[in-house]
């Protein structure tokens, strides 16, 4: 079925002008993030896994990068690793240059599950990471309260984590990341917790921040249509073990907006996608098809289809 | 059906119930065991395993007043009668060591406006403020080191690998054993009941502590982390205030563990405190001022909690469920 519908789309390779005007435009801005043969490994009982090997890629000044890839593929680790929270087994990460040995704050970080401090109103929460870093409470409020207003979220300043619906508390994340100034914003599937119209809101609302900030974002996702409706690039994965199976250049012009699901060049990259993720014969799987394992358990004539 | 589907609203798993209910068991959770003392204590066939003599009739050995096994009563009763000799008369009654609510009643209010039978002996209030500062103190010194390091032990592993395994050994060890010990060491007076009373707190406190402080959320460190804070700052910055709540509870379980200490520290040395109030009044035989004396510390106990609930509840408004949807 998907070579029938590929064939009638043009290749997920073809770009029109402008967006190839982008993307060259785009590899001419400085590299701020480079990862050079990284390799992360686990000790478990049965004896090493690699969960991340030979993983090579540069992100572009205020480019918006996916990460895409099956469960597995090491996708999460990858972000942990970017932000320092764990080690890795062989090759270089280096931010503008300079290796990452560990979390900071130039390195921002949106997580799936809400981290908020639930101890902190929503204002307090977003002042944490200036208070940290040494600037006055004063100045910090100031700040924050800049930010609450420019995710709209102003008349909850004083509210508390527990009374924020799951999309505000992570608009509130994300808020508290970027008041820091990180160089990048890493997001391990921050939407993923949502319900599907929250998270087509958040989407755009992430697109609208990282318009107007200058601001480099790596993004975790396994949802194909945020990824291609959000990124630049798509950095797919392949799982055991986790290593980049293409960097894709996403040919969907920009400003994007929710039409664009159906255009050609979306369709193109999403069947270019699932061709890699969910490939026609799986080589070899260790999950049991659902359908050799059913029996049965209603009257023959009674049929639902 | 109707009665069925009557108790399965009451027993729904894990299911709160409505306020009314909870008032309504609140309330039914102290009057069950008062109504089963009345029951023990009012009518006549439930127990009641003795007889109060009345009148001794022609046994020579029976006193007016006299508690007796009912058994002896009715051999006696049947040894005048088959002599033709006056029989006792008796009403059924409880033993002495088990005195009505009323009784008790009455002693709760006459132990409190009844001066001391000696002279330099204590009124009730008095040895009931002296045990309550043998509490506070002993909880007190037991937190100051405890609390701090059950919270270090938590966050920093070196610290847990360091202590942990003493202490788990030491809390296995009464702290009433080291009642001889304490007297040698810090007198007679107070001090050594406050020393068991930390001995006996301690150990626990540090290891429940710790566990708590365990339990926080590491994502919220995680968090705090990726937002540039330093190594030092997470204990002051995230641990502390995430755990406070928790905490809290902790102290307030603590704290009515050191209340279960207290009447073995108050016997070490010269007996004190309301411990020496229900020992003598146990030596004379008034155990309505014993069961009096106990409930106070009851009465305490409970009323404290309760108002340290009521205080946590309005210092902690954030502690919902918050980071889970």
């Amino acid at each position: 079925m998907n070579k029938t519908v590929s064939s009638l789309l043009p290749s997920y390779l073809d770009q029109s002008p402008e967006v190839k005007a982008r993307f060259d435009k785009l590899k001419n801005r400085d590299v701020i993030l480079e990862v050079k043969n990284l390799v992360k490994t686990y000790k478990t009982n049965k004896g090493e896994t690699v969960a991340l090997n030979n993983v090579s890629f540069k992100t572009h000044k205020r480019e918006f990068v996916c990460v895409i890839g099956p469960s597995g593929c090491g996708k999460s680790t990858l972000a942990r690793v970017l932000a320092g929270l764990e080690s890795y087994s062989g090759g270089e990460v280096l931010l503008d240059g300079k290796p990452v040995t560990g979390p900071g704050r130039d390195r921002g970080m949106v997580f799936q599950g809400y981290t908020l401090f639930p101890w902190r109103t929503v204002k307090q929460n977003v002042m944490f990471g200036l208070e940290m870093n040494g600037m006055g409470s004063i100045e910090a409020g100031r700040e924050a309260e800049l930010w609450l207003e420019l995710i709209g979220l102003e008349k909850f300043t004083n509210a508390y984590p527990h009374e924020l619906s799951g999309g505000m508390k992570q608009r509130v994340a994300i808020a508290r990341a970027l008041v820091n100034q990180p160089r990048i914003l890493l997001m391990d599937e921050p939407f993923g917790a949502l319900d599907a119209q929250t998270r087509a809101k958040m989407q755009a609302h992430l697109l609208e921040i990282w318009r107007n900030i200058d601001i480099t974002i790596v993004f975790i996702t396994h949802d194909l249509d945020e990824a291609i409706f959000l990124a630049d690039r798509i950095l797919v994965l392949k799982a055991h073990p986790g290593e980049i199976m293409e960097l894709i250049e996403v040919p969907v012009p920009r400003p994007r907006n929710l039409t664009q699901s159906n255009s050609p060049e979306f369709l193109a990259t999403k069947a270019r996608l699932e061709a890699l993720i969910h490939p026609q014969e799986p080589a070899e799987t260790t999950e049991i098809p659902i359908q050799q394992r059913m029996i049965r358990f209603v009257n023959v004539a009674d049929n639902v289809e | 059906m109707k009665s069925f589907s009557f108790l399965s609203g009451w027993f729904g798993v894990r299911q709160e119930l409505s306020k009314e209910r909870r008032t309504i068991l609140g309330w039914a959770s102290f009057l069950l065991p008062i109504l089963i003392w009345c029951a023990v204590s009012y009518v006549p066939f439930i127990w009641h395993p003795a007889v109060l003599v009345q009148d001794i009739g022609d046994v020579d050995y029976f006193q007016e007043g006299m508690r007796i096994d009912k058994a002896i009563f009715q051999e006696e009763f049947e040894n005048m009668q088959r002599e033709g000799k006056k029989v006792p008369q008796g009403v059924s009654t409880n033993p002495i060591y088990l005195p009505a609510p009323h009784e008790v009643a009455i002693a709760f209010y006459t132990s409190f406006t009844t001066p001391p039978a000696q002279k330099d002996g204590q009124w009730m209030h008095e040895s009931l403020w002296q045990s309550i500062q043998v509490i506070f103190w002993g909880f007190v010194i037991s937190s100051l080191i405890g609390v701090p390091l059950g919270i270090l032990c938590g966050t920093y592993s070196v610290i847990a690998r360091l202590f942990e395994p003493f202490i788990e050994f030491f809390r296995y060890l009464p702290a009433p054993a080291f009642g001889a010990l304490m007297v040698a060491i810090l007198g007679i007076y107070d001090g050594p009941k406050i020393a068991i009373i930390v001995i006996g707190t301690f150990f626990q406190q540090v290891l429940v502590i710790c566990n708590t402080t365990r339990k926080l959320d590491y994502s919220l460190i995680e968090a705090a982390m990726t937002l540039g804070t330093s190594k030092w700052k997470l204990l002051k910055n995230v641990v502390i205030p995430g755990i406070l709540p928790n905490l809290y509870l902790d102290m307030r379980i603590l704290l009515g563990w050191a209340w279960t200490y207290l009447i073995v520290a108050e016997l070490i040395g010269t007996s004190s405190g309301i411990t020496l109030f229900i020992t003598q009044q146990a030596r004379y035989q008034h155990f309505d001022n014993v069961f009096a004396a106990i409930f106070i510390i009851g009465f305490i106990g409970l009323g404290t909690d309760l108002f340290l609930a009521w205080l946590g509840r309005r210092m902690f408004r954030w502690d919902r469920p918050v980071n889970k949807e």
